[in-house]
């Protein structure tokens, strides 16, 4: 421990809340797990619940559903991550659905791998026996997410029920579920885009390389810019390939998420980027463009 | 805008249907360039869609399909924005009468209220409501602003009318500590939101958003006395950390130092505080909201929800508790039954002894005796819990004095209850 007293502990009022629910999932749960996808809202995650149980490890493992379709340089920071934190690492491939038969593969165009990891994170649930979900969604993502609870119940088919959900009065966190059940957390609701990057900035967070701006090999559809790897993202034929210098804002399957051009090569940069941004994050994301209600449906059947 | 996340300011609004609630919030994002290209183009093509000769803004705040359908809002809703000079995240609560309950729960999180007032219709019924609810949540500081001026010519006289009216409900109020403001306002059209309006020149206030801005966290921020209660118990195990026995929790109100003289409760062992750590570092003390993890100079037993205050500043204790409840089940509470009550962290087994009386959330403060409170209604209620449990009076200290009730077949938070001040308990 460091052996210099500081005066009085600085609050930040967001972080204080997110070791706050941190502490009641450790308190009411039996067995949590932390969804984990690499992106940087779950490093924040991993971050903020390093702090809560400090100077004691983590103590719950972590859960990455796994598309196939992901960037590389995710996986190999999740994986040195895990390893740094000394933390027990679940991986669930969408692929070993795909080949048993219980999901079909999307085709044309807009296909994705994005809506079937529902199937897996459902069965991974069950097979582990996970009664807490801690996710790193925030409601200032997309609208129907501005609807969701901190502690936001799941029954049995992984369903949320959305117009019947628990009130959460002052700070009061409500975990009580049945057997079968289960409870999604997300620490982070109330933070932004920006807060999180102000956050890893203060932090001085390690992230995947693929938030900064690099060089890659894309094309544009639909005035988006596409990661030009052809093995998971389709291609038309007059699509044609080129180079940009490029970063990426959210980085779900590579399939679903589109680059943005920037030169912004560093955390400060980024930071300031998002400040000046008059684009939100998930207007990069085509899988919230299908429909108005897009994100609402595919929450209804037990996505994050 | 960076490096300003350490001042959030809590807003939440309540107004009746139709009162333009969801516009507001539209037209603060809008005005305060808070609405992203992406959002803005879907609020037009939506608009345009419908027919409609101008931008519904509430578009950007109501996200459920049942809700763009009926174009109401059911459920709270949370928006973020944030000025140069602080963030601002605003609880959006239905207006409608069934849906009290979410006004209870949006007003719990919040520090600032926005009361509307559609100006065609003055202060009515639901205006009362809302205002009580702030009342019986002690929200200090509350706007009320007085919207679709357009409508009524931007006239001075009828707007002052509407604010002698709502001045009777401050008289007949029995909380007196809380500062209103009134504006006159135009959300659909953005006077005085954020933009001084000329169409009311008459008003020399401050615009909506100038006074959000100005009011200062320290004016509002509640003086209470220190309350720690136990989240979970740390103890690592490792050889760095041999004896490391820690408590973690959230500081609600007040402050902690090293050294300070304690109290665990409800065991009554007394200790000091030996530190007061935030990850990785250690202070010589904390203030309110801060999530730390404190160690004890004496090894005493301490468990999750235990207490633990200044040893000269002790808490009530009780086993039988007399408090206002707000009832958000479609089960009516009924006497003689039982259901977990949770105080802060702390779940306990409780049974309702008796329902006094209901209490008419109208701001005539008139009582009627029932047998039961169905969702919506507020009473008061007396309960008997199966342990003690260490509180304070709502009025005195929020966080400690507030708890929920958990129906034990359904498992949904059925209530919540504010402790009451006047009543005097058996130790």
């Amino acid at each position: 421990m460091n052996e210099n007293m500081n005066d009085k502990v600085v609050n930040n009022p967001l972080e204080d809340e997110a070791i706050y629910i941190f502490r009641e999932v450790a308190g009411q749960f039996e067995k949590p797990v932390i969804l984990f996808s690499g992106g940087k809202d779950s490093i924040t995650l991993v971050r903020l619940a390093q702090k809560a149980f400090y100077p004691a490890k983590i103590p719950f493992p972590l859960l990455h559903i796994d598309t196939g379709h992901n960037f590389p340089e995710t996986i190999e920071f999740r994986d040195q991550l895990v390893e740094e934190l000394g933390l027990e690492l679940h991986v669930h491939y969408v692929q070993d659905n795909i080949d048993a038969g219980n999901v079909q593969e999307e085709s044309g165009k807009y296909a994705s791998r994005n809506g079937l990891q529902t199937d897996s994170l459902l069965q991974a649930i069950e097979k582990h026996g996970f009664d807490a979900c801690i996710g790193g969604a925030r409601r200032d993502e997309e609208k129907a997410r501005a609807k969701e609870r901190v502690f936001s119940v799941r029954d049995d088919f992984g369903q949320w029920d959305e117009k019947n959900q628990r009130p959460e009065v002052f700070d009061m966190l409500n975990g009580r579920i049945d057997f079968g059940q289960n409870v999604r957390v997300f620490p982070i609701s109330n933070w932004t885009e920006l807060d999180v990057w102000s956050y890893i900035q203060q932090e001085k967070m390690e992230i995947p390389s693929i938030y900064f701006a690099h060089k890659r090999k894309v094309f544009e559809r639909d005035g988006m810019i596409w990661s030009a790897h052809d093995e998971y993202v389709f291609r038309e034929d007059n699509e044609l390939v080129m180079e940009k210098i490029v970063r990426f804002r959210t980085v779900g399957d590579m399939s679903c998420t589109a680059a943005v051009e920037s030169l912004a090569f560093d955390i400060d940069k980024v930071v300031e980027e998002i400040a000046a941004s008059t684009i939100s994050e998930r207007g990069a994301r085509i899988d919230d463009k299908r429909s108005e209600a897009a994100m609402e449906k595919r929450k209804q059947q037990g996505y994050f | 805008m960076v490096g300003n996340k350490n001042k959030v300011l809590k807003l939440s609004t309540a107004g009746s249907v139709d009162d333009g609630k969801s516009t507001l919030i539209g037209r603060i994002l809008y005005d305060t360039h808070s609405l992203t290209d992406d959002k803005l183009e879907a609020i037009e093509r939506s608009s345009k869609q419908k027919g409609y000769d101008y931008l519904d803004f509430s578009l950007a705040t109501d996200g459920l399909v049942a809700e763009r359908e009926q174009g109401i809002t059911i459920d709270v809703a949370h928006i973020y924005f944030s000025t140069k000079n602080r963030s601002y995240i605003i609880a959006d609560t239905p207006g409608h009468v069934e849906y009290t309950r979410n006004m209870v729960t949006g007003t719990s999180t919040s520090q600032v209220s926005i009361i509307l007032i559609d100006a065609r219709k003055g202060v009515i019924e639901q205006t009362k409501r809302h205002f009580f609810i702030n009342n019986l949540l002690r929200t200090k500081e509350i706007v009320v602003a007085v919207n679709k001026m357009d409508l009524i010519d931007f006239s001075q006289e009828k707007y002052e009318a509407i604010v002698e009216d709502f001045k009777l409900l401050i008289s007949d109020s029995e909380y007196k500590e809380q500062n209103i403001t009134f504006i006159p306002v135009s959300a659909l059209h953005g006077d005085n939101v954020v933009d001084k309006s000329e169409n009311l020149s008459w008003f020399k206030g401050e615009t909506m958003m100038e006074h959000l801005e100005n009011i200062r966290l320290e004016d509002i921020q509640e003086e209470a006395k220190a309350r720690f209660q136990v989240q979970t118990v740390i103890r690592p195990k490792t050889d760095e950390f041999h004896d490391f026995r820690g408590y973690a929790g959230k500081l609600k109100g007040g402050e902690l130092k090293v050294g300070d003289d304690v109290t665990v409760l409800p065991s009554g062992r007394k200790s000091q505080i030996k530190s007061i750590s935030f990850f990785d570092q250690q202070y010589l003390a904390a203030s309110k909201g801060s999530s730390i993890t404190i160690t004890l100079m004496d090894d005493v037993n301490v468990s999750r929800g235990d207490l633990i205050v200044k040893s000269e500043e002790l808490p009530q204790e009780s086993k039988t508790i007399s408090a206002k409840i707000c009832w958000m089940d479609n089960q009516p509470l009924l006497a003689s039954s039982t259901y977990f009550l949770q105080h802060g962290v702390k779940l306990v087994k409780s049974k309702i002894k008796t329902i006094e009386h209901k209490i008419s959330t109208d701001n005539t403060g008139e009582i009627e005796k029932v047998s039961q409170l169905n969702m919506n209604d507020l009473g008061l209620v007396e309960i008997q819990l199966a342990q003690v449990l260490n509180f304070d009076s709502y009025n005195e200290n929020k966080g400690n004095g507030a708890f929920i009730l958990i129906d034990a077949k359904s498992n949904t938070t059925a209530g919540v209850g504010f402790w009451e001040v006047e009543v005097a308990f058996d130790k």
